[in-house]
């Protein structure tokens, strides 16, 4: 449902992303991983609107996407979490959903329409549903919850999960890497996921793409992806090993 | 009928009244008085549609100037009612909005930069009125050409009471577009723009049109309210209507009174007008620059001691009594 191909991303003489090219199936989760400064960030930065590409294409269901706005992406039906959560601290939990819920969906509901949708997506990833319950009552764990519950409020055919994991603590990442599938199987939606913590990753996703200094090193199955050399190598000899 | 809405229907009686208590000689200054506070009060809920959400403009008074000029000139020249040269006043400073916000929200000129542009182009039409002197008399301002007694028609009555209903009127319709952005869904997307544009756009919200949005409804505002309050003077000048000076004035009373606050604009209007008069009548012309020396330093402490103004923190004072547990209300 998404192809990349040939993407590239210059920053003056620092090429972030360098002719990458890949492949996202409908209904599946693709898990991204790199190294620290692989260019992950800056592919999801593209692909949602956040960056221009310099050159390359960005196809979502027969439609190019590079160089549209973020708002208009949004409307084609991709959405994005963010590596570091950005709540809207001034607005209650339940409108940092529904404002994206009533603006992020491609057919404007009404508003009343847009907080019921909102409620019952706080409900599936588990944040408070009343209106005064404020975002400086979310620690860690729950700005990341509500990073995603904001996301799939716009109602998206393919999200884009970057990073969900991190600063949550076993249990919770079990618990968040189940909703992922949950919210998959649930919505009917494909995810591409970013995520550091390979053995949870691995776990989850369907098939992996690797990032190394802005190129594509690997792609395919998790167990396929962990033998390969190149990818050993490009993670300092670190072994993957499979939870 | 609750308790806030039974306090609202109240007051809206008791200035609806106001004009009829006797007052003995006083009537006329304190009916003056009022319909300043009224007009620059709508003036400032105009500018905190905007100020509120992270858009600090800091040359409201081009939209005033451009508001109240087009007006007056029209009927001076062309004696063209104001029921027609308001609207193309207002229509004016909507354009104005345009060419200045289009650029500046396209290529995210925010915060310390937007407020320069706009001080600047409060500044280009101020010097635009003086340039124009053959036309608009100037730095010496223009007297707004007599319709010879009342006339609806004209907009001129001898009588205070038409202006002071009219402004009161035209102050409450104000409170009624805040309260109407405030419950909307686009305050929520306003918001979410004032602290995030990254964010707000990733979740599908046309940042650009949005704040064009705003800015739009707030200069159409401010220029209707600078109409308006031409029509009541019936005299207008470069250096009262346009330009830094009055664009500061109008900042200065809402952060005073508050600007999140539905009734901040009021409160803080009536406050600098009420100290203004008073060091008017104190000084005379003894101490020029007086009132502008007081209201810079209230202005400072006011910042450090009050951000929220008078009404928000009275409003906080209140809340925290209330329900010492709970977080201030944002």
């Amino acid at each position: 449902m998404l192809t990349v191909t040939g993407l590239t991303k210059q920053f003056g003489g620092f090429m972030a992303l360098n002719g990458v090219s890949f492949e996202v199936r409908e209904r599946e989760i693709l898990g991204l991983i790199g190294p620290n400064g692989s260019g992950k960030t800056t592919l999801f930065n593209c692909v949602s609107g956040a960056l221009v590409p310099t050159s390359g294409s960005i196809r979502f269901r027969d439609e190019e996407l590079a160089g549209l706005t973020p708002d208009a992406i949004c409307h084609h039906g991709v959405a994005r979490t963010f590596q570091i959560p950005r709540p809207f601290r001034k607005l209650s939990i339940l409108d940092n959903v529904a404002v994206a819920a009533h603006y992020g969906a491609a057919k404007r509901s009404s508003e009343a329409a847009a907080r019921a949708r909102a409620r019952e997506i706080l409900e599936l990833v588990g944040l408070p549903t009343d209106g005064a319950a404020s975002t400086t009552l979310l620690g860690a764990g729950g700005l990341k919850k509500l990073e995603l519950a904001r996301a799939l409020a716009t109602g998206p055919r393919l999200l884009l999960a970057d990073e969900s994991l991190g600063g949550l603590d076993p249990a919770e990442m079990h618990d968040a890497a189940e909703m992922l599938k949950r919210v998959r199987d649930q919505y009917r939606i494909t995810i591409v996921w970013v995520e550091h913590i390979m053995a949870m990753l691995m776990r989850v996703v369907d098939r992996i793409v690797v990032l190394d200094h802005g190129e594509k090193i690997a792609e395919g199955v998790p167990r396929q992806v962990a033998e390969d050399p190149r990818v050993i190598e490009a993670y300092l000899g670190e072994k993957l090993v499979l939870a | 009928m609750s308790g806030p809405r039974l306090a609202a229907a109240l007051a809206i009686a008791a200035l609806v009244g106001a004009p009829f208590v006797p007052m003995g000689g006083m009537r006329q200054y304190v009916l003056h008085v009022a319909i300043q506070i009224f007009i620059w009060a709508f003036i400032g809920s105009a500018w905190s549609l905007m100020g509120r959400f992270g858009l600090v403009s800091l040359g409201h008074g081009a939209f005033l100037g451009v508001g109240a000029y087009t007006t007056v000139l029209l009927w001076n020249h062309f004696r063209l009612t104001p029921w027609l040269g308001g609207p193309a006043g207002v229509g004016l400073a909507v354009l104005v909005a345009l060419v200045l916000g289009y650029p500046c929200f396209r290529f995210r000129v925010v915060g310390h930069y937007f407020g320069l542009v706009t001080l600047a182009v409060g500044e280009v039409v101020r010097l635009l009125i003086i340039a124009e002197r053959d036309c608009t008399d100037g730095s010496l301002g223009l007297t707004l050409k007599t319709a010879g007694g009342d006339s609806l028609l004209a907009v001129q009555f001898a009588d205070k009471r038409v202006f002071y209903y009219a402004a009161l009127l035209v102050w409450l319709a104000g409170l009624w577009i805040w309260h109407r952005v405030d419950r909307s869904m686009a305050r929520a997307a306003l918001e979410a723009i004032g602290e995030d544009e990254t964010a707000a756009a990733s979740v599908g919200i046309h940042v650009t049109r949005f704040k064009l949005g705003i800015t739009v409804a707030s200069a159409a505002l401010t220029a209707f309210g600078g109409a308006l309050y031409a029509q009541y003077i019936t005299y207008v000048n470069p250096d009262t209507l346009s330009g830094i000076g009055v664009s500061l004035k109008i900042v200065f009373a809402v952060v005073l009174g508050g600007m999140y606050s539905l009734l901040g604009p009021l409160i803080g209007t009536a406050l600098t007008t009420a100290l203004s008069e008073g060091l008017r009548i104190a000084f005379g012309l003894k101490f020029l620059g007086m009132a502008e020396t007081i209201y810079g330093v209230l202005l400072i402490v006011f910042i450090i001691f009050l951000p929220a103004g008078i009404a928000g923190g009275a409003r906080r004072l209140v809340g925290r009594r209330v329900a010492p547990v709970t977080a201030s209300p944002a």
